[in-house]
């Protein structure tokens, strides 16, 4: 018998999903553990998976997974970026309650909502671009760099809410955070419409390989002709909108903006979608939707613990076993493993391996 | 224009809960350390604390430690050195102030704790001024038990941060107030981490667990901020808060007086911010008379329902920096 060689190590993943047939994809172990999740939820709670028509909308668990989902799944488009250049945004969860801020502090002061909404997105760009100055212009590694604005940014907001929930009626807000389109909640159109235009930007345009070039070795990009700092700069101010964005929807959610609370510890949440969605922290290899099935997978965890009825000293153990789960499940140890055995199954199995391993 | 209108709404709401302009500590210099600006509430008592020395003419001097033990530590050490009359002090922390006020009592100066209170010899300080968090579970108990008269209930409970002391006190005080009847329960209890959103998504999960909130009668949260969002949760379920579902929460925040205007919230129990008043009172007594109180003064847990005016409580409310 020969022992499996080096050749038949998982790969590094190519980066699109061009090669793969639609089953391998949905093979795939956040669908996996993203459809045991769901599947524990209706066992706890038989009626999950039941979805109604109210009020002119659809009303059920499967629903508020989606819609609780949503801000940690804009957050971590916009991570999934900034991690894919090998750096990361603490600062997003801030960001977030500086847009929250901003809006709900403009339309209480009579400023119409669309201009509120346009400042809060301009803001958050502004805070992306910060960020991207620090880390391309003075070279300040991004963990330190995004840490000055997350721990400065909340105080910002709370500068501008004067430290109290800024409560408003805004229907403009109040829709962008709790309104409905075509019976799907708005955030998540907005969050469907997003993942879509993100993709398509990074997958049928050279700016995905780009950003997996200057996260896969800067320097060498740079040599390669690509302008690495402007295309920095770019993926953190998208981050940047996107924590704006997902602060304009919570903050509507709640019909307030809550400098103290809003956005808070989520760009932790954030950074775990995209490494459950199968994205390296070291750059390079990333996956938008798959960032959004990551954030999915964290919200339908939450929300099977909030009907579980388990008792609130058990939700982070919980969590944190689950979690575990999943990155060991993913992990090339498990990944090496299946493959093992799949070759004690079928001999040819080698072959296709290996070719796979050139796709 | 903003600060001279929270003034004299502050002064306002000041005049009312005081029982009488006390002239006996005109002229009196007194160090107060705050925490910092952690949440509205903690403005709130800011504010008043300051109307509070105003109306009774007394030299407040104020320190903001920004949650940081060092900076209140250094705070205090600059009452003494300034031999101000008596020092307040709301404690960021339980531990580590037996030396400071140590040296505040070689100073002779009294020490008055507000809101939370400390791990050391109790003869470091004069007295303490803070709510009975089990109580106000309690009154809140209280008043379901009344309003129900007997009829069966289940009830959902919002609890505070996992492991706070005003969420072990106050789950403490309604589950034993409601423990001891047979009709109501306590079906479903989560954490909403004293946040509104977070009291939104929870209360969204119990309503779907117990059949489109059919099975629900009363909410309990133990934070205003967490009732406002179930309120708007049970409004998306197609409900309507404060009569199909009973809302009653703690602590009496501007939002939830505003919620009962419209019928949506049932009753609060009043947290006062006005910790600064009943120790103005006994710094009064004792520097004046003598008079030592007692170790722990404990503020009025007073309940608010939809009939004590909430209009008026809101507006009083409001430019108190919630």
């Amino acid at each position: 018998m020969t022992r499996p060689t080096a050749q038949i190590r998982p790969a590094p993943q190519p980066p699109a999903l061009r090669h793969r047939s639609v089953t391998t994809a949905l093979l795939r172990p956040q669908f996996l553990a993203l459809l045991a999740l769901l599947g524990i939820n209706w066992l706890l709670f038989p009626g999950f998976f039941s979805i109604t028509w109210q009020d002119g909308r659809l009303f059920g668990s499967l629903i508020d997974v989606l819609n609780r989902g949503t801000p940690v799944a804009i957050l971590a488009i916009g991570m999934t970026a900034v991690i894919a250049t090998k750096g990361v945004d603490l600062s997003v969860g801030a960001v977030m309650a500086i847009a929250g801020a901003v809006a709900a502090v403009m339309v209480t002061s009579g400023q119409p909502a669309v201009l509120a909404v346009a400042a809060a997105l301009a803001v958050g760009l502004l805070c992306g671009l910060w960020n991207g100055i620090l880390v391309t212009t003075l070279s300040i590694q991004p963990i330190i760099a995004t840490l000055v604005l997350m721990v400065a940014g909340r105080g910002l907001a709370q500068l501008i809410t004067e430290g109290s929930i800024v409560t408003f009626t805004d229907p403009v807000l109040i829709f962008i955070g709790t309104g409905s389109v075509a019976g799907l909640p708005t955030p998540v159109v907005l969050l469907i419409g997003l993942t879509i235009l993100t993709t398509l930007a990074v997958r049928r345009t050279a700016l995905g390989l780009l950003i997996e070039a200057v996260g896969i070795n800067r320097s060498a990009a740079r040599f390669a002709g690509i302008k690495a700092g402007a295309l920095l700069l770019v993926v953190y101010a998208f981050a940047g909108l996107c924590a704006a964005l997902a602060g304009l929807i919570v903050a509507g959610d709640i019909r307030g903006a809550d400098a103290n609370n809003a956005g808070l510890w989520l760009e932790l949440d954030a950074i775990l979608a995209v490494v459950v969605g199968g994205t390296s922290l070291l750059g390079g290899r990333f996956s938008i939707p798959m960032s959004v099935v990551g954030a999915m997978i964290i919200q339908a965890m939450n929300t099977g613990i909030l009907i579980s009825g388990f008792s609130p000293e058990f939700n982070l153990v919980v969590k944190s076993a689950v979690i575990i789960l999943i990155l060991v499940l993913q992990s090339p140890f498990a990944a090496s493993f299946v493959q093992r055995r799949r070759l004690k199954v079928a001999p040819g199995a080698q072959v296709s391996a290996q070719q796979g391993d050139r796709a | 224009m903003a600060i001279i209108t929270k003034l004299a709404l502050g002064a306002g709401l000041a005049a009312l809960l005081s029982t009488a302009a006390h002239a006996d500590l005109t002229g009196k210099v007194i160090g107060f350390s705050q925490i910092g600006s952690e949440s509205g509430w903690r403005a709130a008592e800011t504010s008043v604390t300051k109307s509070q020395a105003e109306t009774r003419g007394i030299d407040l001097k104020f320190a903001d430690a920004q949650q940081k033990q060092e900076n209140q530590i250094k705070a205090i050490r600059g009452f003494i050195a300034q031999g101000v009359d008596a020092i307040l002090i709301a404690p960021v922390v339980s531990t580590g102030w037996d030396e400071v006020l140590g040296e505040a009592k070689e100073a002779n100066i009294p020490v008055v704790l507000l809101d939370r209170g400390i791990d050391a010899s109790p003869d470091l300080y004069l007295t303490g001024v803070a709510s009975d968090q089990v109580k106000e579970g309690a009154v809140a108990g209280k008043w379901l038990i009344d309003t129900l008269a007997g009829k069966d209930c289940n009830v959902v409970e919002l609890e505070g941060t996992v492991g706070s002391s005003p969420a072990i006190n106050r789950k403490k005080g309604f589950d034993d107030a409601v423990g001891a009847t047979s009709n109501i329960k306590v079906i479903r209890s989560q954490t909403g981490d004293f946040t509104r959103a977070k009291g939104k998504e929870v209360m969204e999960g119990f309503l779907k667990a117990e059949g489109g909130g059919k099975g629900i009668c009363a909410v309990y949260a133990h934070n205003d901020d967490m009732a406002v969002g179930a309120i708007q949760a049970i409004k998306d379920a197609g409900l309507k808060p404060g009569s199909d579902i009973l809302v009653v929460s703690i602590d009496g925040v501007p939002d939830i007086f505003s919620a009962m205007v419209a019928g949506e919230a049932n009753a609060t129990v009043e947290l006062t911010p006005n910790m600064a008043g009943p120790a103005f009172d006994a710094l009064d007594a004792y520097l004046n008379g003598g008079t030592v109180p007692e170790k722990a003064i404990i503020t009025e847990s007073k309940l608010f329902t939809q009939a004590d005016d909430p209009q008026g409580e809101y507006d009083r409310r409001k430019g108190l920096g919630y």
